[in-house]
């Protein structure tokens, strides 16, 4: 039996679950990012604050990420629909890495450029729009990639709530120990990985180049 | 005339108690070149700082142009106040243009003004025109500090606030500097607080020296007065540069 059997026989059927697999991903990416960033900016400016929600935030990683998707069942409105609770979900862990990184990215601009800025006169908003954040960008960038190779390989996961994806594949290939399904949804996961890792991983090089 | 800068028993203290400046009471006239002058941990960074509010004093007055600092709005007081520091902090990602003119466009000047005043000042501080669409790391030392310059003059401040501009350089870009920055300076006319350790800095640029030691401020002398007041610290420099003049050891 080859490992490509099944792909090559639904490929429809592999590229819904593709792009379903993609759009779970990537919003919950997403979301973390729009959560992420503000709060990491908020946090870079008070130390005191920064660890407590840091720690706060690596804690849910301690939370293997079945039983997390599991607990989300209680949830009001989350609870509902299992995609709502696997976004919640994968929003959360990919969560930590973006937080981590803006805070190190605007922590880690140049003090003496900082201080030129502050005391030529910038505010604080002009600051961080033009110079804060434009050279944490790379670093940020990099917590977004690693946050996107994770949820792209947690998203497989989120098939055993019924959240759909590839993960479907690949657990009804376990519980039928068909290495060909198994394959044929694991290939296309770590392809989406992959070609997120690189993608991301050009855009941050070519941000931090200029710095 | 109202003094640009005055201190009326200043002081700085962290919130430990060690007090960085202790009691400082000085004027600075309008239109003049005031050095700070001392060694390192003598206050004299601490004592710019105030004047822009990157610090807030913990005690005694600090007036601007007759208002105390507190009660001015502290973007307008710092836009009035050019701040060029040794390690230039030009913002990396801009070229030379974008570095000069983010405070004019912050303001929110026209385009083509702010082009005209980046080519003005790059003239001013003997840059070439065609620099404008370098990044800072693509500039030398001594160029960094020409465009750090410009970009502090870029909003026409009356008051230019300069923490060892020339420190990093090597001798000779130094000397250079200075030398151009005397005689700009005659041609703006600007009130220009620097600090300094280098005596020599001090004389060639400063119209009033003020002394500090330990946060405390020792004296203000012109040039001529520094060369020959008894007091023991002024003394120890002149030792100091004179032996550093004549190749010796100045120990």
């Amino acid at each position: 039996m080859n490992f490509l059997d099944y792909l090559l026989a639904h490929p429809r059927e592999v590229l819904t679950l593709t792009l379903e697999h993609l759009s779970l991903a990537g919003i919950s990416v997403g979301i973390a990012v729009l959560v992420g960033v503000p709060l990491g900016v908020t946090i870079a400016r008070r130390p005191a604050i920064a660890n407590a929600v840091l720690g706060l935030v690596n804690s849910i990683h301690v939370v293997p990420s079945l039983a997390l998707f599991g607990f989300l069942f209680a949830v009001p409105w989350i609870g509902e629909r299992a995609p709502r609770m696997a976004i919640l979900a994968l929003s959360l862990y990919a969560l930590l890495p973006i937080l981590r990184n803006v805070c190190a990215g605007i922590l880690g601009v140049d003090p003496a450029v900082v201080e030129a800025g502050r005391g030529l006169g910038l505010t604080d908003r002009q600051l961080l729009l033009r110079v804060e954040l434009p050279l944490a960008l790379g670093v940020i960038v990099a917590g977004v990639r690693v946050a996107a190779v994770l949820a792209i390989g947690i998203t497989t996961i989120a098939a055993a709530i019924g959240a759909g994806g590839l993960g479907e594949l690949i657990f009804r290939g376990l519980a039928m120990v068909n290495t060909s399904l198994i394959f044929a949804g694991a290939l296309p996961a770590a392809v989406l990985a992959l070609a997120a890792d690189l993608s991301l991983g050009w855009i941050e090089a070519r941000l931090r180049e200029r710095v | 005339m109202t003094a640009a800068i005055a201190f009326h028993g200043t002081s700085y203290r962290l919130p430990s108690g060690a007090a960085l400046v202790e009691s400082l009471s000085f004027e600075i006239p309008v239109g003049v070149t005031l050095v700070l002058l001392g060694r390192s941990g003598s206050g004299k960074t601490t004592t710019l700082k105030l004047m822009n509010r990157l610090l807030e004093p913990t005690a005694g007055e600090l007036l601007v142009e007759g208002r105390p600092v507190k009660d001015w709005d502290v973007i307008r007081l710092r836009r009035r106040m050019g701040y060029a520091i040794q390690d230039v902090g030009l913002f990396p990602h801009y070229n030379v243009e974008r570095n000069i003119g983010l405070l004019p466009a912050v303001e929110g000047w026209p385009a083509a003004r702010i082009r005209d005043r980046v080519h003005e000042l790059l003239a001013l501080v003997g840059l070439d025109a065609g620099i404008v669409s370098r990044f800072p790391r693509e500039l030398s030392g001594g160029q960094r500090q020409r465009v750090g310059v410009a970009r502090a003059l870029a909003l026409d401040p009356p008051v230019l606030l300069m923490d060892e501009p020339f420190g990093a350089l090597d001798p000779l870009t130094r000397a250079e500097l200075q030398g151009e920055f005397a005689r700009l300076q005659k041609r703006l006319g600007k009130t220009v607080v620097l600090v300094t350790h280098d005596l020599r800095e001090a004389l060639l640029l400063g119209t009033q020296i003020a002394l500090l030691d330990a946060g405390r401020l020792i004296g203000l002398y012109t040039p001529a007065e520094f060369m020959r007041t008894a007091d023991l610290l002024a003394a120890a420099y002149r030792h100091a540069f004179s032996a550093q003049d004549a190749g010796g050891d100045p120990a």
